[in-house]
């Protein structure tokens, strides 16, 4: 058994971090400029941590298998940030951040990593200011907030619709700039294959350069991933069609741990699957359900119509529709949490309520929002008695200022107008809690192996809240690597610079190409994608929304039969000396092979139902998951072995927060 | 390039003022006027050269942009659209060199004639000038002349409806309530002056 | 619907290139590059290599496809990327033509896949602002105006795609630069070191190989984010600006 120690500070939790960050061992600067970081992954938590520490002066090599550090996924978060800054006075603060993030996530996350989240998210806002993002505004110049699910108050920053993308290019900015100063060497198309570890240390990756398909060696003191999260696992994500879990997976398989694998984020909000050749799926960002309220047809009579086309939404008379979200929430209606909010929609849609012709959507309807915002606009502007059109225009107006770009991109998909016909919406897979598994410092059990962002386990237990991934990706690269780099890093000031001319070096490259040819010579009959969607269905189907015993170890046996059949008949055109995106699939979806095995793994040790993990044998008789704190209060952290991987784990010690039953009725 | 298509535009109008005196009825003669007083009167003789240079430097600056272009463009697409932009927009240069091609010719005919060409004189209350009346209506009786010098304009109005609001947004000049006014004006100008300068050839053709 | 797609085929940088004929089964409700997808998989399973092309988050954001379909940007559709360009758009029988960006500071590297590195270096020029982690003051210490951080989000929308450039004419990356440009000059923050970023920025954009522009306005026309060129007016504004006075 692995000694999985948290290295959680002394002292009361709101002193921990200030405490610590006062005590720690620093490097000194001529230090700094000797030591060398190699950081992969140019999303928010990766731009950061790059920019930052190559401000700090070290020096920084930087990774990303894009051809642009700016193309990373977290461009495309949308709805928002949060932050406990109580701008708008409604009894936030860092505390109620903290507490909610915890409740949030169904009490599977380390106290005091998610308390020093909430304290540094209030710089996180500063910092994009000053970088230029130009957040949503105020008549009065001040920021503007929203809310989003699973919470009381309002404490989102937002850019309209698109929070990540601007979070993002200011994180690139940045690093452009640092870039440009020489401090960060920049490696673009390098996709990470391997890691190097000498005498137990990081000491440096394998990364196959994608314009020649030569493998490069590269060096550094530790090594920092921030290389994102494994949703597309399940082929069809809100994740971006390149997004894939082998960097971190290759760490794993040199002795880093997958922490929580079976935690996976399934969306509420996102456009239904339309047919057997989609690709991926698109999110609507949850700041919809601000003012969308989500439905299906009473009737089952109703909802056959609509599945066949015979009706439509508006068609169904006030009183036939099923508001299930306010029925069965009352106290946070629409805004409940994500896990919440997906399975009610699945549950409904399993009746056989559902709105398309597959089965799986149910209706995300402005109606009363246009109503509401039109008569307060028409009064706004004095219009007394306003006709029905009339506010039904004022109202279209509002919502087109607050979503605008939202309903463009749903009509664009589906070639329905939302302003006239409710949205049609399913849970898809969109974000995962899981992840490579580290202590307070960020450092995983491989020293000088660093895990940032949605790449590591940390902060949002079993199911992370709305606005959340932003606000940690900038936490990790901003905030808290920068300074807890500096205990491991301190011990190495007398490192000499590492050379990749070292035998684990010229093992681990040989090691890579090794895989790289064999995937090359199976020269099978079977593409690559098609392997990757039968591996998304399986986990789906089995390790989705709802998972049992018996399914879960069925699952296991398909995958590893997949697996098998991958490895004797997959086929992977062209060379491996060119550029070959077919290639890099490849790669990837043999690394899922594996990890879809720890998940369903580690969903049937997990014996009890929490957040994103929905075991069906545990739910109380209304249906509500239910967690068993008894037994369950432990992160379980894997250990990958091609026959039997094996479980760690890191038992959760809660000494703030009483363990409740998280009811948001 | 936006300078000095911008003083040539200004130059354009004074231009054309000057050529519309060949439509009065008088024998050429406030025309002659004119054209003596532009050859001798030393400020605009400055002025005159000035606007040589420019015309000049326009040309040059015009071709030095199109090669750079050129270079910066890549390989030619399959399929050429101009969905996305008016054809004069994406043709200035060649537009550009067959006006200075007409203006070679142009200035040989008129304005080397005006200059160093001996022409007869006409004498108008004591003083002599050249009659440049003369070979302006002899040429423009002739058919292909008033033909070439109509089609000319009309590429001149091409490579005009760009350049004039073109000019106004490459000096940063562009706002939300001016632009459209900007652009109306510059339609505007784009069809009236040279079709001022239009009416010129075919009025001789026709009625003198 | 059955399609005729002649896409461009270039097996590496330096290598000629050449239009060559597909027939692909489609569906008006996929997305043009799944329609690529389908067709990848039919080369697939003959035993060919597939077309490669750029792509990632598919939906509009990422700014990383990039095609020219009949000759234009991103497809016909206004405001749209060709990810979320779906065969609706398309009628049954028709014919296809499919080219990468062309332009000289985007060189192919493989069939529909261009380099565009060039922009990344327009940025480090100078596309930012000089502020370290930690330095920044409380993020509501300076007030600015709804409609002039409107104005900066319209230019700071921009994905980088570089349909701008592609549309050019002059495959000039005005458009580009000056949305940059335009996004930090109109934040407080950034216009502390505006006019040595504007001279920086467009130093680097001649150096990279990028045209000059000559307004003709197709990029407006083609940007997926439909980014106007008032914000080229603008960095012209400042570029003379600075210029002038520069010592």
């Amino acid at each position: 058994m692995i000694n999985l120690d948290a290295k959680v500070p002394e002292g009361p939790l709101e002193d921990k971090w200030t405490n610590y960050r006062s005590k720690m061992n620093l490097v000194a600067p001529n230090n700094k400029r000797r030591l060398e970081v190699i950081v992969v992954g140019t999303g928010l938590a990766g731009a950061a941590a790059a920019a930052t520490m190559g401000e700090l002066g070290y020096n920084v090599k930087c990774f990303t298998f894009h051809d642009s550090p700016r193309r990373a996924h977290s461009i495309a978060a949308q709805g928002g940030i949060n932050a406990a800054k109580n701008y708008q006075n409604d009894g936030d603060s860092v505390y109620r951040l903290f507490y909610d993030t915890i409740k949030g996530g169904d009490y599977r996350s380390r106290e005091a990593n998610v308390h020093r989240l909430a304290e540094v998210s209030r710089n996180i806002i500063d910092q994009a200011v000053a970088q230029g993002v130009p957040f949503a505004r105020e008549y009065g110049g001040l920021l503007a907030n929203r809310s989003f699910g699973g919470v009381q108050v309002s404490r989102t920053f937002y850019a309209r619709g698109q929070t990540g993308q601007q979070l993002l290019i200011g994180a690139y900015q940045s690093l452009s700039r640092q870039i440009s100063l020489g401090n960060v060497q920049m490696y673009n198309r390098h996709e990470m294959l391997d890691l190097v570890k000498i005498d137990g240390k990081a000491r440096g990756i394998i990364a196959r350069n994608l314009l020649t398909g030569k493998l490069e060696r590269f060096a550094a003191h530790c090594v920092v991933l921030a290389t994102g999260g494994y949703g597309n696992v399940f082929y069809l994500s809100t994740n971006a069609m390149n997004s894939n879990v082998t960097a971190a997976w290759r760490a794993v398989k040199k002795g880093a741990l997958m922490a929580n694998p079976c935690y996976t984020q399934i969306h509420p909000t996102c456009i239904p699957q339309s047919g057997e050749y989609q690709s991926k799926l698109t999110l609507m960002s949850e700041s919809l359900r601000n003012d969308g309220r989500v439905w299906v047809p009473k009737k089952k009579e109703d909802a056959v119509a609509i599945q066949e086309g015979k009706k439509k939404g508006v068609d169904i008379a006030e009183g036939d529709r099923d508001y299930y979200l306010e029925r069965r929430y009352p106290a946070f209606g629409n805004l409940v949490p994500r896990d919440v909010a997906s399975r009610a929609a699945k549950v409904e849609c399993d009746k056989g309520h559902g709105i398309v012709s597959t089965g799986k959507g149910v209706f995300l309807d402005f109606a009363s929002a246009i109503q509401r915002y039109g008569k307060s606009a028409a009064h706004t502007q004095g219009i007394n008695n306003p006709s029905a059109t009339k506010i039904v225009e004022l109202g279209e107006a509002v919502i087109k200022e607050k979503y605008g770009n939202l309903f463009q991109m749903y009509e664009k998909i589906s070639g329905e107008n939302p302003y006239k016909n409710p949205m049609k919406i399913y849970p898809a897979v969109h974000y995962t809690m899981g992840g490579v598994w580290v202590d307070y410092n960020l450092e995983t059990n491989v020293p000088g192996l660093f895990a940032l962002g949605e790449a590591n386990f940390s902060d949002h237990g079993a199911n992370r809240l709305g606005a959340s991934a932003l606000m940690q990706g900038l936490a990790d690269g901003y905030f808290v690597i920068p300074y807890t780099v500096g205990p491991f890093l301190s011990g190495e000031i007398r490192t000499e610079k590492i050379s990749t001319d070292a035998p684990e070096f010229a093992a681990a490259e040989k090691n890579t190409q090794d895989q790289i040819d064999k995937l090359m010579n199976v020269k099978g009959k079977q593409s690559v994608e098609s392997f990757h969607r039968r591996l998304g269905k399986i986990m789906w189907e089995y390790c989705g929304m709802a998972r049992n015993e018996e399914g879960l170890k069925k699952a296991r046996k398909m995958i590893r039969e997949l697996r098998a059949e991958f490895w004797s008949d997959v086929f992977v055109p062209g060379s491996k000396d060119e550029f070959n995106p077919e290639l890099e699939k490849a790669g990837r979806v043999a690394d899922f092979l594996e990890m879809g095995e720890v998940m369903i793994l580690d969903a049937l040790d997990r014996e009890e139902s929490c957040g994103g993990h929905f075991r069906e044998e545990h739910k109380s008789e209304e249906g509500e998951a239910k967690r068993n704190d008894a037994d369950y209060t432990y992160v379980a952290a894997w250990e990958w072995d091609e026959n039997e991987p094996k479980v760690h784990k890191e038992h959760l010690v809660f000494e703030n927060v009483e363990l409740k039953t998280r009811s948001y009725k | 390039m936006s300078l000095t298509g911008l003083f040539l535009i200004l130059f354009l109008v004074i231009h054309l003022i000057g050529n519309l005196q060949l439509l009065i009825d008088d024998g050429g003669r406030t025309f002659n006027e004119y054209a003596y007083l532009m050859t001798n009167n030393p400020l605009i003789k400055v002025i005159s050269y000035g606007n040589y240079f420019f015309i000049l430097l326009h040309a040059f600056q015009g071709i030095l942009l199109w090669r750079q272009n050129a270079s910066a463009k890549g390989q030619k697409y399959a399929v050429s659209t101009s969905n996305n932009a008016s054809w004069a927009s994406k043709n200035m240069g060649p537009l550009g060199l067959i006006i200075l091609a007409f203006i070679v010719l142009h200035m040989w005919q008129f304005w080397y004639q005006m200059k160093f060409g001996g022409l007869p004189t006409a004498t108008y209350d004591g003083l002599e000038v050249k009659n440049l009346y003369g070979p302006v209506s002899e040429a423009f009786s002739q058919l292909p002349f008033v033909i070439f010098y109509v089609v000319c304009m009309a590429f001149i109005a091409l490579h005009l409806s760009h350049g004039f609001q073109s000019a106004f947004q490459s000096l940063g000049l562009n706002h939300k309530k001016y632009t459209p006014a900007i652009k109306f004006l510059g339609t505007a100008y784009s069809i009236l002056v040279p079709l001022g300068f239009a009416i010129i050839p075919v009025f001789f053709f026709l009625f003198r | 619907m059955n399609l005729t797609l002649k896409v461009w085929r270039q097996k590496g940088a330096n290598v000629k290139g050449a239009l060559e004929t597909y027939q692909v089964k489609a569906n008006e409700h996929m997305s043009f590059l799944e329609m690529l997808d389908v067709l990848n998989e039919d080369l697939i399973s003959q035993g060919k290599e597939p077309v490669a092309f750029a792509h990632d988050c598919r939906e509009g954001i990422c700014g990383t496809c990039n095609l020219v379909i009949d000759g234009r940007p991103h497809g016909p559709q206004q405001g749209t990327t060709v990810c979320q360009l779906h065969m609706r758009a398309f009628k049954d029988g028709q014919t296809i033509v499919v080219e990468p960006w062309r332009a000289a500071a985007f060189p192919i590297i493989k069939d529909l896949v261009v380099d565009r590195s060039s922009f990344d270096a327009i940025i480090q020029a100078g596309g930012f602002i000089s502020v370290n982690t930690g330095q920044a003051q409380d993020g509501n210490a300076i007030p600015i105006e709804k409609d002039t951080a409107s104005l900066a989000f319209d230019a700071a929308t921009c994905i980088g795609c570089g349909a701008c450039v592609a549309a050019c004419p002059n495959g000039s990356a005005m458009l580009f630069t000056s949305a940059k440009v335009s996004h930090l000059a109109l934040m407080p923050q950034g216009k502390v070191e505006h006019e040595k970023r504007v001279q920086k920025m467009v130093a680097q954009m001649d150096l990279e190989g990028f045209g000059n522009c000559s307004n003709t306005g197709a990029c407006e026309v083609e940007c997926p984010k439909e980014i106007s060129i008032s914000n080229i007016a603008r960095l012209n504004r400042s570029y003379v600006g600075s210029v002038l006075s520069s010592d």
